[in-house]
């Protein structure tokens, strides 16, 4: 076992930092664009240089490197440390990039992938409806064809950043006649049309992450489409595989402890800092063993990754393990703020995935970390799929029942 | 970058499992738990012929010379067999010994220890509840005082008694020591009381910092065994509910069940990489190594104790019985929970260690 990186990577990491030391931030007339500009111009940099962008080809706008995880997250690490941009984060590069490259036609390769990494394009994702949620796959929404377009009528909710994207993909029935999953095809739409209407979902923090949006006959072009007609459910499980990052959602779990540990330290209980009071200190070693166990199953599944080995169940467990692990931390802040609890959180809360700064943060964090956990496949879905896929036991029978 | 193990770990741990799986399977394993006399010496016999003897004794004095992880990967498959014996008393002796004596009491008892040919153990606890070597209060050029729950003492040719002061002295079991059964729970590690009424003892001379480093070696493998016995308690939930028939399907079909099955494999599984990396650290980052190990020790035992009592609940009826395999890895886990501390206790260091 070595947990270093080796020179080889060291060497590396060293032009990663001359990169970022010349680039960024950035200079002259650069400097003086508005920040989405100047992430913009970065990436373009980035991607010249060969550090973002690296599963993406030349052709598409990519910088088309060899797969490598450990050059990945030294490029993590230090774009991180530089608080530079990498590629634009969101729904775009990380769900419909990958399924274009895999799945698309040509042309929307080259007319989307390039804009969307480097920000210029957002996308916001059509899945989940009313009545599917978990049962993703009993969506409703229709597209019939119409000449030369999909005409589309319905509904999809929990849709983040519906209210700011250009384009969205889409799941819609357009086989009426096919069974549940055989029915459903992968559309592209462009949200800046007459008939989608986009209403903002208050949360229980009181911001709105999310949004219902109702389509009246929408159209989108009939080549609009990725994969065949009635191929969208496949389509929609295009993952990426290239350089997963397996210690990401590590190093976030750590980072959510360090600020539960600040806020320890900042609190008192009967006038003594909370830090010294033993039932803190046995919740905080005890949540920090989950932790710690979490940072080295990261290690475990990266280094799986690069022998080309499968890591096995852990795979199945990040996202339930992490969640558990924020949810604890939410309860211990609860108890740490004491009449902190009273306050309001819609000052404090500022979207899902920021980290609370007072007290109205943390009473937010308390409500989001819950949004986390039901965001993405509820943990009772990943209990399912965890018993299902990892230990081998019997797929739900309704579930199963449905397929049929 | 490489946090996985190597072909010869895995050929080890594969070697151990083979052995163990010919040699303790449940059926001889209920044997020698339910067996009055408390120690096998033909099993006990078979481990040595493997090599088990001297995992961290260095090669000069005949051990294999091995680090902590390898030891730990041995633990781990002996969690998952909960096999019987004194392999944690053993190995933690030979390291003492290896770390903290002389030349000459290394070449006394470490060759010996290697091969089997004599039994060492460790007596660390005390009456009053205290396991670490601040703690410790037996003393004196001639011992006396009482050490409790020491593996396998009245079978030992050699025990390492923690002292006053934090040392280690070396105890040949005859005149001046009184050695009795302690009733104990977890029949696959048997346990005795040790009175020393002024024993012979030779202190060794390194004998503080042996004590801290075997501490850590000794929290490091017990959460190396309780992370094998709660893979097996799982392993064995999940063959149950794949097998035993309710309402005309096996019960793995229903989602309570499952549920409360993935939740045990979510509590067991990361707990893999935490002892991992304690045991890596203790050989190759000396920095991280205290804290880890004892922050190793109280999670992953507890997780074994909470997985132990679902494991028993998951079983129905039968899980509740002394015929249902399971209660003899409950009761391993009372025993990697308890010995050398609770999990308060170690979580408080860890506190501690963290500057908190």
């Amino acid at each position: 076992m070595d947990l270093s990186y080796g020179p080889e990577y060291e060497a590396f990491r060293g032009e990663v930092k001359a990169f970022l030391d010349a680039e960024w931030p950035l200079k002259g007339d650069e400097a003086k664009l508005d920040l989405q500009g100047q992430a913009v111009a970065f990436r373009k940099k980035g991607i010249a240089a060969g550090y973002l962008a690296r599963s993406i080809p030349r052709h598409y706008g990519g910088s088309e490197q060899e797969a490598d995880s450990l050059k990945a997250q030294v490029i993590r690490e230090e774009f991180a440390r530089a608080r530079a941009p990498m590629e634009a984060m969101g729904i775009g590069t990380m769900m419909l990039v990958p399924t274009l490259l895999e799945r698309g036609e040509e042309w929307q390769r080259e007319r989307w992938v390039e804009d969307t990494v480097l920000g210029n394009t957002a996308w916001c994702q059509g899945y989940s409806e009313p009545g599917a949620g978990s049962d993703l796959a009993s969506l409703k929404t229709k597209a019939e064809l119409d000449g030369d377009d999909w005409v589309i009528n319905g509904q999809k909710i929990w849709t983040s950043g519906a209210q700011h994207a250009d384009f969205m993909f889409i799941l819609c029935r357009t086989e009426p006649g096919e069974k549940k999953h055989g029915g459903i095809s992968y559309l592209l739409l462009d949200m800046k049309q007459p008939g989608i209407d986009v209403r903002p979902l208050r949360q229980m923090t009181g911001g709105a992450d999310f949004n219902e949006v109702f389509f009246s006959d929408v159209r989108t072009p009939k080549d609009w489409i990725v994969g065949k007609r009635g191929e969208g459910w496949l389509v929609s499980r295009t993952t990426l595989k290239h350089e997963r990052n397996s210690i990401g959602n590590a190093a976030q779990a750590q980072g959510t402890f360090r600020n539960i540990l600040k806020l320890a330290k900042q609190s008192t209980i009967d006038g003594k800092p909370a830090i010294e009071n033993p039932a803190i200190r046995q919740r905080l070693a005890t949540l920090e063993g989950y932790v710690q166990a979490h940072v080295y199953s990261g290690y475990r599944q990266m280094t799986a990754g690069l022998r080309g080995e499968d890591a096995g169940m852990i795979q199945l467990m990040n996202k339930l393990h992490s969640t558990n692990i924020g949810q604890e931390v939410a309860k211990i802040a609860v108890d740490l703020l004491g009449d902190g609890a009273l306050t309001d959180p819609s000052q404090g809360a500022r979207g899902l995935f920021a980290g609370p700064e007072n007290a109205a943060g943390w009473v937010g964090q308390y409500m989001s970390s819950l949004g986390v956990a039901i965001a993405g496949g509820t943990g009772n879905i990943q209990r399912n799929v965890i018993a299902e896929r990892g230990l081998g036991l019997p797929r739900d029978y309704f579930a199963d029942a449905h397929k049929r | 970058m490489d946090f996985g193990l190597s072909e010869e770990q895995q050929l080890l741990q594969d070697t151990v499992a083979q052995f163990l799986a010919n040699e303790n399977d449940p059926n001889q394993l209920r044997a020698r738990f339910d067996a009055e006399e408390p120690h096998d010496e033909t099993f006990w016999k078979g481990l040595m012929e493997l090599g088990l003897g001297g995992l961290l004794v260095p090669e000069e004095h005949g051990g294999a010379g091995l680090q902590m992880i390898d030891a730990a990967l041995v633990a781990e498959t002996m969690g998952f067999a909960a096999a019987p014996g004194p392999f944690l008393g053993h190995t933690l002796a030979g390291l003492a010994i290896a770390l903290g004596g002389s030349e000459a009491h290394k070449r006394a008892w470490l060759p010996k220890l290697a091969t089997g040919d004599a039994l060492g153990t460790v007596a660390f606890g005390e009456e009053d509840g205290s396991w670490l070597p601040e703690q410790w209060s037996v003393g004196g050029d001639a011992l006396t005082g009482t050490k409790c729950h020491v593996p396998y003492g009245a079978q030992a040719d050699v025990i390492v008694v923690g002292t006053k002061g934090g040392g280690l002295a070396l105890v040949a079991p005859g005149d001046g020591a009184t050695i009795e059964l302690f009733e104990g729970v977890d029949r696959t590690r048997r346990l005795y009381t040790v009175r020393f009424d002024g024993a012979a003892a030779e202190a060794l001379p390194d004998g503080s910092d042996a004590a801290s480093r075997t501490r850590d070696a000794a929290l490091i493998l017990l959460a190396a065994d309780a992370f094998g016995g709660a893979s097996r308690v799982l392993a064995m939930s999940v063959e149950y509910a794949k097998t035993r028939e309710q309402f005309g399907v096996t019960i793995g079909h229903f989602q309570a069940l499952k549920h409360q099955l993935a939740n045990m494999a979510l509590e067991t599984e990361p707990a893999r990489g935490l002892f991992w990396y304690a045991a890596h650290a203790f050989d190759e980052v000396p920095e991280d190594c205290e804290r880890m190990a004892a922050l190793a020790k109280a999670h992953v035992t507890d997780r074994f104790m909470h997985v132990a009592r679902e494991a028993t609940e998951a079983h129905g009826g039968i899980g509740f019985t002394w015929e249902c395999d399971v209660q003899m890895w409950f009761k391993r886990a009372l025993f990697d929970r308890a010995w050398l501390g609770t999990p308060g206790t170690h979580r408080e260091r860890a506190a501690q260690l963290a500057g908190w």
